[in-house]
């Protein structure tokens, strides 16, 4: 049984990732499959690689500030795309109130600066189904990627 | 792991305690329980050697003879944010507060050579930094600034020949001569492909850029330094403090060899160097890192670039506070933090500060926590007593041993670097970027752990609650930026004759693909109403974007 597949990106123009990294690593070590896009990802290519690369999470970082505008564009595109059974976890510099307005969206979760690692990491890996369920919610044969940058689990 | 409550909750490992492991300095540097004289290789006469005096070879001490004594350092508070008019209202007031210089924050788009309706930048217009899309735009952040009388520091990289340009065109109409403008161009793009990442075009042509605007500004800016080789965003994004030496000293080799390679004379560009550095928390190792890069960069200068003027091995550098030491848990906790690192800072020797708001995991700062940063520094300048005497810790066994062991290990990693071929090549194979990222992954872990203590955030940290309380009154750029700048520069667009315009572009074409320097053709475009979107555009077309291979 293989882990959960999580993508992870930065939308907008932002190049903080630092922090983004660090979670990639964290989730490679708990057993999770990273497909990290990187730097300057559109929301609709997150979205379309999600759905290409058989996504079981979402995760993206903004430390730009430009939170609230990319979300939107980013769960717009979820519900055109397809990707609606896909969740979405963000993280970065996120007041509470906008965290608030994230979640009205319908982003999944919401890590501000400060969230502890151990407990992003438990919690994107609970989003992402890493009980197993991914596997059996996925068509057979969807395993690999076609799109954009994968990386080895 | 948090630990809540009045003091009860877990207490790192300390010292004191029973089968702990050696204690390092935050780098990793082993500390001993004490320091003697006995810890000086060579004794007095050998130290005496190693040090020279404040503003003398090999300049440990600092660049100038009378220090602080003689001139305070430059209090640089990094600010800018939303549309020209709003960074001006914010210049003004923190001139007002006291600050001695300016340094300008640009918004994303800018940086990125995008104007602001670009719907590429719809998401960013005036969220970091101000929106910058042509020469009247720099004219108004400036408005009622002298220009012959005011340093500005410029953060910005990619577009940087750009945005010079629009400044020099503003310094054009409020009647300042270039030869009296001072301050400091960062344009060190070798950075951002390493830690920053606001890269635009690949790195050869990136680095023509750059020797463009040096070369230009040895000619044109005698008072202003057109690089400052930086180490700070190495060290924010998660490398050790002798990483981010090697790295800087690294960097400032391979931009001198290309400049050196143009044809500059070293005697000429050197003297106009600035360097860059974070302070962050680990006092003494902060202090020992400032004057061991003194000392490199002499070492550097003098035998491996033959510089036999003292100003041409004379190392000068801007502090920036580390930001990333700052803490979103009980925000008032960054105030102390900040007010050690300035401190750090000041004993290093700096020459110019920016001191990060308590607010920094939240936004950019308010007007209040901006201005507790300068109290900072005034305080510090003002009642501590510490400018009174040239770096007043010379001569300490620790120090002194660190400032020695800081140099011995910065310079094995310099010779690595070498070995793969210098900054741009190690750079463009990956390699420290990968240090990078799994030093941040340490030391992440290690605050996970408990192991590196951090207060309010794994010892003394709040009890229950939703997680920490942001400012009440959380700071918000002006929604409407973004709209409104894009309408400015859709009217001025519309407006302007087309024809200078155009034809400014088009010897900016012609100049970069015939290799000649870009400053005078971006001049004349910025003078003639071009935007930044266009000037960026062209260089796009010439050169081509750059797209960061996956890092792993």
């Amino acid at each position: 049984m293989s882990g959960p597949r999580i993508l992870l990106a930065k939308p907008g123009l932002d190049g903080h990732d630092r922090g983004l990294k660090v979670i990639a690593f964290a989730l490679r070590e708990a057993g999770a499959e990273v497909i990290y896009l990187g730097l300057r990802q559109s929301p609709a290519a997150i979205v379309a690689a999600a759905v290409a690369e058989d996504a079981d999470l979402i995760g993206v970082s903004v430390l730009s500030g430009a939170h609230l505008p990319l979300a939107g564009q980013l769960m717009a595109q979820r519900a055109e795309r397809g990707g609606g059974h896909i969740p979405v976890a963000i993280g970065g510099t996120i007041p509470a109130e906008h965290a608030r307005r994230l979640r009205e969206m319908g982003v999944d979760a919401v890590y501000p600066v400060g969230s502890p690692l151990p407990e992003v990491v438990d919690g994107l890996l609970r989003l992402a189904g890493g009980d197993g369920a991914p596997a059996a919610r996925r068509a057979p044969g969807k395993r690999a990627g076609r799109h954009g940058r994968r990386a080895a689990s | 792991m948090t630990a809540c409550g009045a003091g009860r909750g877990s207490s790192p490992v300390t010292a004191g305690s029973p089968g702990t492991a050696p204690v390092t300095t935050d780098s990793g540097i082993p500390v001993q329980v004490v320091y003697t004289a006995g810890d000086l290789p060579g004794g007095e006469a050998a130290l005496a050697r190693r040090l020279g005096l404040p503003g003398e070879p090999p300049f440990t001490r600092g660049p100038y003879p009378t220090m602080y004594r003689g001139q305070l350092w430059t209090m640089r508070q990094f600010a800018g944010f939303g549309s020209p008019e709003h960074t001006n209202e914010r210049f003004r007031f923190l001139l007002g507060q006291g600050q001695t210089a300016l340094s300008v924050a640009f918004d994303l788009p800018t940086q990125l050579g995008y104007d602001s309706g670009d719907p590429m930048a719809a998401a960013d217009v005036g969220r970091v930094g101000v929106a910058i899309d042509t020469a009247d735009d720099m004219a108004e952040v400036f408005d009622g600034i002298p220009l012959d009388k005011v340093s500005v520091n410029f953060t910005i990289n990619a577009t940087a020949p750009i945005i010079l340009a629009t400044y020099l065109v503003a310094a054009e109409r409020s009647g300042v001569p270039y030869h009296a403008l001072t301050g400091t161009l960062q344009n060190d793009i070798l950075k951002e492909f390493l830690a920053r990442k606001a890269y635009l075009y690949p790195p050869g042509p990136s680095l023509r850029l750059v020797t463009d605007v040096v070369e230009f500004s040895s000619r044109e800016l005698p008072r202003f330094n057109p690089i400052s080789i930086t180490g700070y965003h190495a060290r924010e994004a998660g490398c050790d403090a002798v990483q981010e030496l090697a790295l800087t000293m690294a960097s400032a080799i391979a931009y001198c060899e290309a400049f050196l390679a143009r044809g500059l004379d070293f005697e000429a560009f050197a003297p106009r160097l600035s360097f860059h550095f974070a302070t962050t928390l680990d006092l003494f190792e902060e202090v020992a890192k400032l004057r061991a890069a003194r000392r490199i960069w002499h070492r550097v200068a003098t035998e491996r670039f033959g510089a036999t003027s003292p100003a041409a091995a004379r190392l000068r550098f801007f502090s920036g506070n580390s930001g990333t030491t700052l803490t979103a848990q009980q925000p008032l906790n960054n105030v102390i933090r900040s007010t050690l690192q300035c401190l750090g800072a000041v004993l290093g020797g700096a020459q110019s500060i920016h001191v990060m708001g308590y607010d920094e995991a939240y936004e950019i700062p308010t007007e209040e926590a901006v201005t507790l940063s300068l109290r900072t520094q005034q305080i510090i300048a003002l009642e501590s007593g510490v400018t009174r005497t040239a770096d007043p810790l010379a001569g300490s066994y620790f120090v002194e041993a660190l400032t020695d062991e800081i140099e011995a290990r910065a310079r094995e990693l310099m010779a690595d670097i070498d070995a793969l071929g210098g900054a741009a090549a190690a750079i463009e194979a990956g390699i420290p970027q990968r240090w990078i990222a799994e030093s941040a992954y340490r030391a992440e872990q290690q605050l996970a752990s408990g192991e590196r203590p951090k207060v309010g955030v794994n010892v003394y940290a709040d009890c229950g609650g939703d997680g920490p309380a942001g400012p009440s009154a959380p700071f918000e750029v002006d929604p409407l930026v973004g709209e409104r700048q894009a309408e400015r520069t859709r009217t001025r667009v519309a407006e302007r004759d087309p024809r200078p315009q155009i034809s400014g572009l088009l010897r900016l074409a012609d100049d970069t693909r015939a290799g000649r320097n870009v400053m005078p053709a971006l001049i004349e475009a910025a003078r003639a109403g071009a935007t930044v979107g266009e000037m960026a555009g062209v260089f796009r077309d010439a050169f081509g974007e750059f797209t960061e291979p996956a890092p792993w």
